[in-house]
């Protein structure tokens, strides 16, 4: 009689820890091959960056280097071009986050205060822009209309204050406690007082996330650049390397074989160089991104 | 709460009606001055073309500018629907939409679930952070790695492939295979971002239900279709139908950045069709009315699918 029950209990043990593997197998076979999945094609960009020409050009796996060769590297680097557009990047990423940033911070203010007259209607008036918009050409000429064409503010000022991240700013600001607040109007403090002094300090974690958002935005855009901006001079690098690579594909098309071998490691070296601050800042923001999902999942 | 419902019904008692508009203003007008720049932006930048879509009943010439173009009424409506790109264009939309739909919507909600399932906590926070990754590289960035990655002479697929027998496969420039590219590469950009919000949901799940489950002799199979199933069902519901608002919402960034003369077929939406009609081909009056007919029916769709999201679930986006 015992022994059957042990074997009982025995045979149920076995098949629940069946199915402990079976789960942790798929879920751990899925996350890994997702993750190899990802890494795999940096791998080989990587690699045709800082390989010669023989081996690019070579049958075969290109996942790691085997012979290195920094000439794509240095035609990008003596490249004027691309390094105007580098800075031309890294100037609209500073200014264009810093005054985003103090813009909606400023204009969310207001909105939380729920004794505000035609809050609520202010409020529909923001959000209806984030379901409706002129689109391509009215936008466009609109741009063309106030001067922006052609300026280096095209990159500024059209994208400086965005519903979604506003709301964001004004949920958070709504959920500080009010009492440090009404105590300083009481001391007669203004509102821009407020913010600045009590508002602005508690509500780090929010700004920062969306400081983030913003930079990542400018680092990445290059739509705004093709539609507004002809002059070289204010290019972007998002831009220039979409030039960079296009030029690529249409002399692959044209057979000349030897400017093709420069071309794709060209091609992946100014790739690399443009994706490499996002790379290497990601890891040390990474939680401040997750963070502001959180946030954005918070009710209006 | 009690403060809150306190306030609201000072608001209905002490309507201050009485002493009006420029009372209300002159009262708060710190705070009005704050929120005035905002409101001139909004103006100008976001409801300026709103003005702008008019010459979608005109002939717009820029030397005339918007009050000298002649109306011309709904012509570019008209010549929308007779126009047989227009039709390409719409049915691609809607075709690659809905693809990325099966693919893309269920596949955060499976990552999620099996990132739960990892023990290993370091193990865990590696994977995630690599599976974010490539959320946050432009689409530029990414349609070069992938036209490498891709290439029929380097990529590692096609070496694959060509060991195992196979003809090279040009997927980025073959018709046959370009939307099932764009689903695919999307999904590489998107599937770890998109599980973020349903792991979310899973965190706040309450850990004695699983003891509870597993008291019961519930197995991890079972823990994970009676527990944590559900307590994203109904996130998931909302994102079901809010993503169904946005069929015609197709990505320019991706399709631009992939689109060749061989895939334009398969691959031509509503918004590179604006662009190169609009922008290239400075018909400005006929891209307006594309892009005018598509907006219309996103927003009756998006407004649609959010007020049943919200009366589902108090959840939603306004």
């Amino acid at each position: 009689m015992v022994k059957t029950k042990d074997n009982k209990e025995k045979s149920r043990k076995i098949k629940k820890s069946g199915e402990d593997y079976l789960v942790d197998i798929i879920a751990y076979a899925f996350v890994t091959i997702l993750a190899v999945t990802i890494i795999l094609p940096f791998l080989q960009v990587i690699t045709i960056s800082v390989s010669p020409s023989s081996v690019v050009n070579a049958y075969g796996f290109h996942l790691y280097p085997k012979q290195f060769d920094f000439s794509g590297y240095k035609r990008i680097v003596s490249d004027k071009l691309f390094w105007h557009s580098y800075l031309i990047t890294i100037l609209r990423t500073v200014i264009g986050t810093s005054l985003a940033v103090f813009c909606t911070a400023v204009m969310a203010y207001p909105l939380s205060i729920q004794k505000l007259p035609y809050r609520s209607g202010i409020m529909k008036f923001i959000v209806f822009t984030m379901y409706f918009s002129g689109g391509l050409i009215p936008t466009y000429l609109l741009i063309r209309g106030i001067g922006l064409y052609n300026n280096f503010l095209v990159y500024i000022i059209p994208s400086i204050i965005s519903a979604y991240n506003l709301i964001i700013i004004r949920n958070y600001y709504m959920s500080v406690p009010r009492s440090l607040e009404e105590s300083a109007e009481i001391d007669g403090a203004t509102g821009m007082q407020v913010l600045i002094k009590i508002m602005i300090p508690l509500s780090k974690p929010v700004l920062a996330t969306v400081a983030l958002w913003v930079a990542v935005g400018h680092w990445n855009s290059w739509q705004d650049n093709m539609i507004y901006v002809t002059n070289k001079k204010l290019f972007v690098s998002q831009y220039v390397l979409q030039m960079i690579l296009k030029s690529g594909q249409t002399q692959d098309m044209e057979m000349t074989t030897d400017v093709v071998v420069h071309t794709e490691t060209m091609k992946m070296a100014a790739l690399v160089l443009t994706m490499i601050p996002i790379v290497c800042v990601y890891p040390f923001v990474q939680k401040y991104f997750v963070k502001g999902i959180m946030m954005g999942s918070l009710k209006g | 709460m009690k403060r809150k419902s306190g306030s609201n019904q000072d608001a209905v008692v002490l309507p201050k009606k009485k002493e009006g508009f420029i009372f209300n203003i002159t009262r708060y007008k710190d705070y009005y001055l704050m929120l005035l720049p905002g409101l001139i932006f909004f103006l100008i930048f976001r409801y300026g073309p709103l003005y702008g879509l008019t010459i979608a009943f005109q002939d717009y010439y820029p030397l005339k500018g918007i009050s000298g173009s002649e109306f011309v009424g709904l012509k570019h409506f008209r010549a929308l629907f007779t126009n047989p790109f227009f039709k390409r264009v719409f049915r691609n939309t809607v075709i690659i939409s809905i693809y990325k739909f099966l693919v893309n919507f269920p596949a955060p909600i499976f990552l999620a679930l099996t990132i739960n399932e990892i023990r290993n906590l370091r193990y865990k926070k590696v994977m995630q952070s690599i599976s974010y990754l490539p959320h946050f590289l432009s689409w530029v960035v990414v349609s070069g790695i992938m036209m490498e990655f891709l290439s029929p002479s380097r990529g590692v697929i096609n070496v694959i492939l060509k060991n195992l027998g196979h003809e090279p496969i040009f997927f980025i420039a073959d018709a046959r295979y370009f939307r099932g590219m764009l689903v695919l590469t999307s999904l590489w950009k998107s599937i770890g971002w998109g599980s973020i919000i349903y792991l979310s949901s899973i965190a706040g799940v309450d850990p004695e239900l699983y003891e509870a489950a597993a008291i019961d002799g519930a197995g991890r199979l079972r823990r994970i279709w009676h527990v944590t199933l559900p307590s994203v069902i109904p996130l998931l519901t909302i994102m079901l139908i809010l993503q169904s608002g946005k069929i015609l919402n197709d990505s320019f960034q991706q399709v631009y950045n992939f689109l060749t003369v061989p895939t334009m077929e398969v691959g031509d939406v509503i918004s590179t069709f604006v662009y190169r009609t609009g922008i290239q081909e400075m018909n400005s009056s006929f891209s307006t009315a594309v892009n005018l007919f598509k907006n219309i029916i996103s927003f009756v769709m998006v407004i649609a699918t959010n007020a049943i999201a919200k009366r589902i679930n108090e959840y939603s986006l306004w």
